[in-house]
């Protein structure tokens, strides 16, 4: 079974998940308590979410502490910025190209 | 500035490749077509393009090559499907260099006409799986990695 970053947010569920663990200190209770789903579907969810390693539990006392690590996330844009990359300096010859045409037609249109 | 936008969701086969214009409809539609003028941008940084076949009309076909300085030619090839003058091209995309025969994508671009005399272009690529399209983002990825070692080089070359 896949683990990694792109795993971890394939699901609009884990992604919600992400989001209320980053943006607050929440136990595992409190995530479960945000969604309608059963309690061992979201504890599924943020098992396969530790396992990609985006969230580390700590336990302090009975309470289980859900801690964000969204380090990971940026190898996503890293992935398709090289891609990006090769199409922007095709597009930037393109814009060129559209400049050249446009300058020449106004030329043109002159005579 | 970042003009173009990749978006390519975890788990699909889709990818979707944005770009705004500066430049009316009518214009960028024909320098998507037009042979001539697809040769003087389509071509990736140092590669030579050759246009061997070109029939931009619905049921058409087209095959070209990038060739580099060390004699090495990539060929891609394709149908068109169909043909909407101004807004839509519909087409399949085969690279023939992949190892395996038979990865195919199914590209439709669309022209959006922008206020200003500006036009968007959306182009949409479907793979035949999750797989094809990570390869080709991860080869993409290679390639940009080559590009900007190139630019590093030449920087240095600059005495930069």
């Amino acid at each position: 079974m896949r683990r990694d970053v792109f795993q971890a947010i394939s699901d609009p569920t884990r992604r919600a998940i992400i989001t209320i663990i980053a943006s607050r200190s929440v136990t595992l209770n409190n995530v479960t308590e945000e969604f309608d789903i059963s309690r061992q579907a979201v504890a599924k969810h943020v098992k396969i979410l530790t396992e990609c390693g985006l969230v580390v539990i700590h336990s302090k006392g009975k309470e289980r502490i859900c801690e964000a690590r969204l380090d990971q996330l940026y190898e996503i844009s890293e992935w398709l910025e090289p891609l990006r990359r090769a199409w922007e300096h095709r597009f930037d010859k393109l814009d060129n190209l559209l400049i050249s045409f446009k300058r020449k037609k106004k030329s043109t249109k002159r005579k | 500035m970042k003009k173009t936008t990749i978006i390519a969701e975890p788990g699909k086969q889709e990818l979707f490749i944005i770009r705004e214009f500066d430049a009316p409809r009518e214009l960028v539609f024909k320098a998507f077509t037009d042979p001539k003028l697809l040769a003087k941008w389509v071509g990736p940084k140092d590669l030579k393009m050759k246009i061997d076949k070109m029939q931009v009309k619905t049921g058409g076909s087209y095959h070209y090559t990038h060739s580099d300085a060390k004699g090495n030619v990539y060929g891609f090839r394709g149908v068109i499907h169909e043909i909407e003058s101004p807004e839509r091209i519909i087409q399949t995309f085969e690279f023939e260099g992949l190892p395996e025969k038979g990865h195919v994508t199914l590209d439709t671009a669309r022209f959006e006409e922008l206020p200003g005399n500006r036009t968007k272009v959306v182009a949409q690529s479907v793979f035949q799986s999750v797989a094809d399209r990570d390869g080709m983002v991860q080869s993409g990825m290679e390639r940009g990695v080559l590009d900007s070692h190139e630019q590093l080089d030449a920087l240095l070359a600059q005495g930069i």
